[in-house]
């Protein structure tokens, strides 16, 4: 396929059918994360890019033979490690063996929130989720080391004139996101604060802010949209989002105990969703 | 026996798939979707993994006895996040390409190279 | 807060990342940067200090225990490596603040520093850590910083070369990542101490295999391993020239950190030296390796790629060394590891100078330099020297055990192959030498003066590690041999 535009929306239509698989699966944390991240942001941010790079690819001249050996190899050697695989869905499988029973059984007492993967993200594995806020952060600056200084005042120019062009034609699609955005965002305060007992939390929350916002920067133009979300803010945003949750660790870590030994979870959904902001 | 593994397999074809477009094709962007799709593939793995038959989703309810094991959950929660921050990243580097070189393909990219040098 | 040291290793460079953003000023940043990454140094001497004398620390994140919560554990091999890379991070980022000024726009300054200590933070976190997946999640913010330091490259292929490593580097860390499920499918655990203990269970099955072969394909894309090297001479070429110093002298070691770590200490050596052929493939792969890179250096135009690519010949001796599987091999490549740090950080920060005063690093363009900027020029040549293994300097120590090793084992043509890439070693750092001293400088480029203070300190603090631990072997040895003893001690 070469028109990059339908393949976008084709891996957009993908990622909500694996989240529906989360779902089968009982991962539903997951497939909340998956629909939001996937679906939403993804196609997003691909079609951001889409509209900056051109929509259709050249005809392909690439010589697909040692490609293919690779990936058949590839596949070939996976296929005969699951040979050995314990069956789908077993229950007697080593991985729910070992260390995944303490979880079940004592997150109650030990943690306080019936969501296990909830606590066990946010308090047994919680130097991961540091990470990962990490991550977003170090992708949100190289972004943004990459994007915001090289454009010239012309380019800007040049691109708000292709959006007004494209704001005319799209008026329905205005009115109807700005009806929408509304809600995604009240949407995304409710996921927040429900994270604790159904699926959910900051992260997912801060994503779905995120779309809202890429959403509303794509249609209405990058400028409004930074008139209305300054960067500076977002920027100290930002970094408080990371600080607030390595300061409760290093907190924590005056106080006595090890590094991340908290009780009290309420501080690191914030900080998700400061760093969700960011992604624009 | 085939039965029982079937998941994985389903789940290993799409692996390749996303693989194949990642190391094939031409285009940087298409690259990228490749990218995603073997990520997510890898990622519904991990997900077959923590299934439990017969179990529900890892929530504490009165009653429900059997969960499915939340820890690959957990993990695929950060891998998402991961993920998604490096196909960032691609993009801005596409977009910063096509800006530099004009282009998004690689045979052009490295054709401009070339007569560079 | 003596106990709290693993964590603060790692966490007091990724915490500072963020709050550099809220200081703004570049100058102010860069002093910050270097206070930050100067204390991780510190950090990293206590901490060896305490290994040497009481072993192994293990530190429970969050307070739970392993293997439910993440532990970080600190063996002799890791805190020797967080002292290879904190240090080299903090002489390197002593000249960054002048070297950048030319090659990055200055708004990106402050930037530039936060992906630096993210990328530093990424990389101690993969050493500190016990943890499998969390070993994951470092390895990607190590990486994603680095992507975006080489596209920081004034030239437009630092984007492309960027893009490249990216692709590959997510390939890499995919399998990985890919290999981490198969091991947690089979036995349960995540974290490394568990999984050694059960791993030998499983170990017969092919799922186990397969993830094996998983980690050694993903780790060694991560590690320009000699076939998979091809994202490498472009990455490091076109980056600023900080980033290649830093880089080069750490990203790599990390891998070989990795591939060492899991292969002797999750897998188990009896495993992993008998599930696949796997020495006798390093082995042929690493010499190939050296004589493939080092040829292709001998034909580089370019003294940027010309280093890349004989950096990839020197991970072709590490690999050799331990691809002989015996404790004097491991060692050699552990001493290879910090002895390589130390040159390629040298010879690349000089280059900094270099392209600082004549912004170019083509090698035409280093006609008379020898003369024109006499101690950049030495520092290139003691790093040469070193890089080529003559006595007095580290290349030759490392050298030399790598040798002892091969011929411990009765490798005698192996051992015959590696001098005979030392002469090739020889080829190259020749012609640089001959274009710098021998020529006359072109009269287009005119009076060069020599690199400012800010350069040659920490060049030259680097050259004299050179030769000063190539003179005084005790401590490099002492813990290189500590660490590769224990390695093979603790393992079944």
């Amino acid at each position: 396929m070469k028109d990059l535009f339908a393949v976008v929306m084709l891996s957009g239509i993908y990622s909500l059918l694996t989240a529906s698989f989360f779902v089968a699966m009982d991962a539903v944390d997951v497939a909340f994360t998956e629909a939001s991240v996937g679906a939403g942001i993804f196609t997003l941010l691909m079609l951001t890019t889409i509209t900056m790079t051109g929509r259709y690819e050249r005809a392909a001249r690439h010589k697909p033979t040692l490609a293919l050996a690779v990936v058949l190899a590839t596949g070939g050697l996976l296929i005969y490690g699951t040979l050995d695989m314990p069956y789908f869905g077993d229950p007697q499988a080593a991985a729910h063996l070992h260390v995944a029973p303490r979880y079940i059984h004592d997150s109650m007492q030990e943690i306080g929130v019936p969501n296990i993967v909830t606590s066990v993200l946010a308090s047994y594995r919680a130097f991961d989720t540091l990470g990962e806020v990490v991550v977003i952060f170090t992708a949100g600056i190289g972004v943004l080391a990459l994007l915001s200084v090289a454009r010239r005042p012309e380019d800007d120019a040049e691109i708000n004139s292709v959006n007004d062009s494209m704001h005319e034609q799209h008026l329905i699609l205005r009115i109807v996101t700005k009806i929408l955005i509304p809600f995604i965002l009240l949407f995304a305060l409710y996921v927040q604060f429900h994270g604790d007992f159904g699926p959910g939390g900051g992260f997912q929350a801060g994503m779905i802010f995120t779309a809202a916002i890429i959403l509303y920067a794509m249609l209405f133009g990058l400028s409004t949209a930074r008139r209305v979300i300054s960067q500076p803010l977002i920027r100290l945003l930002t970094a408080i989002g990371v600080l607030i949750f390595g300061g409760v660790g290093v907190v924590s870590l005056l106080n006595g105990g090890n590094f991340l030994d908290y009780n009290v979870l309420s501080d690191d959904p914030v900080a998700g969703q400061h760093l969700g902001i960011l992604l624009i | 026996m085939i039965l029982g593994l079937y998941n994985y397999w389903i789940v290993i074809v799409l692996m390749m798939i996303g693989f194949y477009i990642m190391i094939a094709h031409g285009n940087l962007i298409k690259k990228i979707i490749g990218l995603n799709i073997f990520q997510t593939s890898v990622f519904i793995f991990y997900i077959t993994i923590g299934k439990v038959d017969g179990g529900t989703a890892p929530i504490l309810a009165d009653g429900i006895t059997r969960y499915s094991n939340p820890l690959p959950h957990v993990l695929i929660l950060t891998a998402i996040v991961v993920g998604i921050a490096t196909t960032a990243l691609a993009l801005a580097l596409a977009v910063r390409i096509k800006e530099v070189y004009g282009s998004v393909e690689e045979s052009e990219i490295q054709e401009k190279d070339n007569q560079k040098c | 807060m003596l106990a709290h040291l693993p964590i603060l290793q790692v966490i007091v460079p990724l915490l500072a990342a963020p709050f550099c953003l809220i200081l703004r000023r570049a100058l102010l940043v860069w002093l910050f940067a270097l206070i930050v990454s100067g204390s991780a140094f510190l950090i990293s001497i206590t901490l060896l200090q305490q290994v040497l004398a009481s072993g192994t620390i293990s530190y429970d994140l969050g307070g739970w225990s392993p293997p439910w919560g993440i532990e970080y554990r600190i063996d002799k091999l890791s805190a020797y490596l967080l002292l290879i890379i904190s240090a080299i991070s903090t002489v390197v980022l002593l000249a960054a603040r002048i070297s950048i000024q030319k090659e990055i726009p200055a708004d990106r300054h402050t930037l530039f520093y936060i992906l630096y200590l993210l990328s530093l933070a990424g990389m101690l976190g993969i050493i500190a850590t016990g943890d499998i997946f969390n070993v994951f999640v470092f390895l990607e913010i190590s990486s994603l910083s680095a992507y975006s330091l080489i596209a920081l490259g004034k030239d437009r292929r630092a984007l492309w070369a960027s893009y490249q490593y990216l692709i590959m580097g997510t390939i890499g860390a995919t399998f990985i990542l890919i290999s981490i499920g198969l091991m947690y499918q089979m036995t349960g655990t995540l974290n490394m101490e568990d999984l050694s203990r059960r791993l030998p269970e499983v170990a017969q099955t092919r799922t186990l295999f397969a993830a094996f072969a998983f980690f050694i394909v993903g780790v060694c894309l991560k590690l320009a391993m000699f076939p998979l090297h091809l994202w490498l001479p472009n990455a490091y070429s076109y980056a600023p020239s900080i980033v290649t110093a830093f880089l080069a002298a750490t990203a790599t070691k990390v891998a070989i950190y990795l591939l060492i770590r899991f292969t002797f200490s999750v897998f188990g050596i009896s495993f992993s030296f008998t599930a696949l052929p796997l020495q006798t493939i390093f082995l042929l792969l690493g010499l190939l390796g050296i004589f493939v890179a080092s040829t292709a250096a001998i034909y580089q135009e370019n003294v940027k790629h010309l280093f890349a690519y004989s950096s990839i010949a020197q991970i072709g001796y590490m690999i050799v060394g331990y691809s002989i599987g015996t404790t004097t091999g491991l060692m050699a490549t552990l001493l290879h590891l910090f002895n390589h740090a130390l040159m390629k950080s040298a010879l690349f920060l000089a280059l900094g100078a270099v392209i600082y005063r004549i912004g170019s690093a083509q090698l035409s363009a280093f006609q008379g330099l020898g003369r024109q900027m006499p101690f950049t020029m030495a520092a290139i040549v003691v790093g040469g020297l070193s890089l080529i293994g003559v006595p007095l300097t580290v290349g030759f120590v490392s050298k030399w055990y790598l040798i002892l090793a091969t011929i411990e084992n009765g490798w005698w043509p192996v051992a015959v192959l590696i001098l005979l890439g030392s002469l090739l070693a020889i080829v190259y750092v020749w012609r640089i030498v001959e274009t710098a001293y021998f020529k006359e400088p072109a009269a287009s480029i005119g009076q060069v003066k020599e690199a400012p203070l800010a350069f040659l300190v920490p060049v030259w603090v680097l050259v004299a590690a050179n030769i000063y631990f190539g003179i005084d072997t005790r401590l490099s040895i002492q813990v290189a041999q500590a660490a590769s003893q224990s390695l093979f001690g603790v393992a079944p």
